[in-house]
């Protein structure tokens, strides 16, 4: 077991699978010649050439539905999109055509893409570069959403996604491709579905995903330490299906629940988790669910309005002491 | 194309048209759903790039005006019928409709219902087709107004940069819904502006089939061979609105009738019948076995055919 960071975990990934099948190819702005971004193709131009790996014009929407339609007909395309800010330029054909495609032919066609993308707020990245838009991908049927939260999630999510027959957004983020991380030194597929225990608690669950895990066991090590408070820590790799049963087994045992994401709060992970609690164990709780989550603001480029914006540990621990009327 | 495949062609032809207006019907009946766009007036363009190309071999894909081209590539007119019907036993299993003709088994990928969507789509068929190295080539039959979106020129762009074996066929029937192209479009020669990309391309009646066909040839030629992308423009009209909710304000009665002078199907019925290869009374019989078959067959069929079961709703969804 070899610790590798994020970045090199997803190279890895996109390396074994390239290599196991000539079919995966990988497209996307500077992901060839110049490495990629953030180097997560680092090394697969000159390994793979210019057909399987390409530089594409900087065309979101073009190049995305040139991948779905190379998937057609057998290509297994995963498709970088730098930031998901400029997700919003391909939503139509990933929503519209790639997470449609399958039902509206009855079953006849299906999209096995990839759409890897880097979210969140970095440093000063403004308005425009700071988007976290995981809430509107996880409510289109037909598209499956991961997020991984460390490097072994984000080698084995990869792979399995690319394997899988149904299209896959995975969520990235720009502050986490230098995270180290144990990886399997042996191949590893991850499930597209489900959620993992981060950290086994007994007196309050707290849901994270992607970097808000990171906040969640952050928090976990103050409340145990500083309050006595035993926490859990679910961590919900999979956005769509969300994990209706990890998060009632979780719920129901601890009987308390926060929610961390970066996101804004309205639509957002937050609302449908405590939605899932209401539907799947309501009489399980012996407090109401608390979320924690961005000011509903563009991000501001100014670092102290940066940082009142973005969430962190402390609020995540703040939250837990309310839940429990010790604030 | 010899006589006997004129002959065959204009039969086609005949289908293609009964079979739309059929739909017509059937939707002033309440039979059929949701958006329905029609084709008659523009047959020549689909049959004439199809004869030229290999149907069912070929992958094609098209937007919403999609009924003609499924059923050139292959598909069965009576499940593209039951589709319409919105029937378990469609094309597409009753969850398409309309916009949403599919049968990969011929090749024909699909009707899209955004406008100028199936543009990159077409262009990851051909980079698929590329990288496997067959003999296949894409064919994209979309109408003028889709050139107005960015992903036009997002994929022309990248069809040229990559050399990729896909023909552009631009049906240009002088109307985006219902504005006209002037109203809409700057360059009223859309074959011009793909000039731009360094990309073969020209311009054609889309109303006379063997002027059609001749032009089709060079541009498959020119695909198959290798030599990279090339877009077809072909001039032509539909005779009914953009889709049934359309009254046609935006143009003239003579307008259309000036059109229906050059009907596509007129056209090559009096150019066979001239040339002795076809009678009045031939013509007449096609156009009454073409009905039976519609109606014994075609509607019988989507009319007998199971509903979904509710119980499958959520099936397809997910592989």
């Amino acid at each position: 077991m070899a610790e590798i960071m994020y970045w090199e975990a997803i190279q890895r990934a996109h390396d074994e699978e390239m290599a196991r099948d000539p079919l995966v190819i990988c497209m996307g702005e500077d992901i060839g010649v110049a490495g990629g971004t953030y180097k997560a193709t680092k090394g697969l131009y000159e390994k793979y050439g210019e057909k399987r790996v390409m530089d594409t014009p900087i065309s979101e929407g073009g190049f995305t539905g040139l991948g779905i339609g190379a998937s057609f007909l057998g290509i297994r395309p995963i498709i970088e999109i730098m930031s998901v800010n400029f997700a919003w330029l391909a939503m139509d054909q990933m929503f519209n055509t790639a997470a449609k495609v399958r039902y509206m032919s009855g079953g006849q066609l299906t999209a096995p893409c990839v759409f890897r993308s880097a979210g969140g707020a970095a440093h000063q990245l403004g308005a425009q570069h700071s988007a976290r838009m995981e809430k509107v991908f996880m409510g289109i049927a037909g598209l499956r959403v991961v997020t991984p939260s460390n490097p072994k999630q984000a080698y084995g999510l990869l792979k399995s996604a690319i394997r899988s027959d149904d299209p896959v957004f995975i969520n990235e983020h720009e502050l986490m491709y230098n995270m180290k991380g144990e990886v399997p030194d042996e191949e590893y597929l991850h499930p597209l579905e489900g959620s993992e225990v981060a950290r086994a608690g007994t007196d309050v669950t707290l849901f994270g995903y992607n970097i808000s895990v990171h906040w969640c066991l952050k928090a976990a090590d103050i409340l145990q330490q500083q309050h006595g408070i035993s926490a859990e820590v679910v961590d919900l790799y999979a956005l769509s299906p969300l994990d209706r049963d990890g998060i009632r087994k979780s719920v129901s045992k601890t009987h308390r629940a926060v929610i961390a994401e970066e996101d804004e709060a309205p639509v957002g992970v937050g609302s449908e988790v405590i939605a899932i609690i209401n539907e799947e164990c309501f009489f399980e709780l012996d407090a109401a669910p608390v979320r924690v989550h961005s000011a509903l603001v563009p991000q501001p480029y100014n670092h102290t309005l940066e940082k009142a914006a973005i969430p962190d540990h402390n609020d995540v621990v703040k939250a837990v002491l309310k839940l429990f009327g010790r604030a | 194309m010899t006589p006997d495949d004129k002959k065959r062609v204009l039969k086609e032809m005949v289908m293609h048209r009964r079979f739309e207006e059929r739909c017509y019907q059937a939707y002033m009946e309440r039979k059929i759903g949701g958006f329905l766009h029609l084709y008659p007036g523009q047959e020549a363009c689909c049959n004439g790039v199809m004869e030229a190309a290999r149907p069912g071999h070929d992958y094609v894909i098209t937007g919403y005006r999609d009924h003609v081209h499924a059923i050139k590539c292959g598909t069965d007119p009576k499940v593209v019928m039951a589709e319409l019907y919105g029937k378990e036993t469609g094309c597409s299993k009753g969850r398409g409709g309309s916009m949403h003709i599919f049968d990969t088994s011929h090749h024909f990928m699909g009707g899209y219902a955004l406008v100028g969507g199936p543009f990159p789509l077409a262009a990851g068929m051909a980079k698929a087709i590329q990288m496997k190295g067959g003999d296949e080539i894409a064919i994209c039959f979309l109408g003028d107004a889709a050139n107005n979106q960015g992903v036009f020129h997002e994929t022309l762009n990248m069809a040229k940069l990559w050399n990729l074996p896909v023909l552009f066929v631009c049906e240009n029937n002088l109307y985006g819904i219902g504005t006209a192209l002037d109203r809409s479009t700057a360059v009223l020669d859309q074959y011009k502006r793909v000039c731009a990309y360094n990309i073969e391309a020209a311009q054609c009646d889309g109303q006379d089939i063997d002027v059609v066909y001749q032009h089709a040839k060079v541009a498959v030629d020119h695909v198959r061979s290798g030599k990279g992308p090339y877009f077809l423009e072909l001039m032509t009209y539909r005779y009914r609105g953009h889709s049934m909710s359309d009254s046609r304000g935006y143009r003239s009665r003579e307008e259309e009738e000036l059109w229906k002078q050059r009907d596509p199907i007129n056209i090559l019925r009096d150019r066979l019948i001239s040339a002795g290869q076809l009678t009045e009374d031939e013509f007449r019989a096609i156009e009454k076995a073409t009905d039976d078959y519609i109606e014994n067959e075609v509607i019988a069929f989507a009319e007998s055919s199971p509903e979904p079961a509710v119980a499958d709703l959520e099936k397809y969804v997910l592989a």
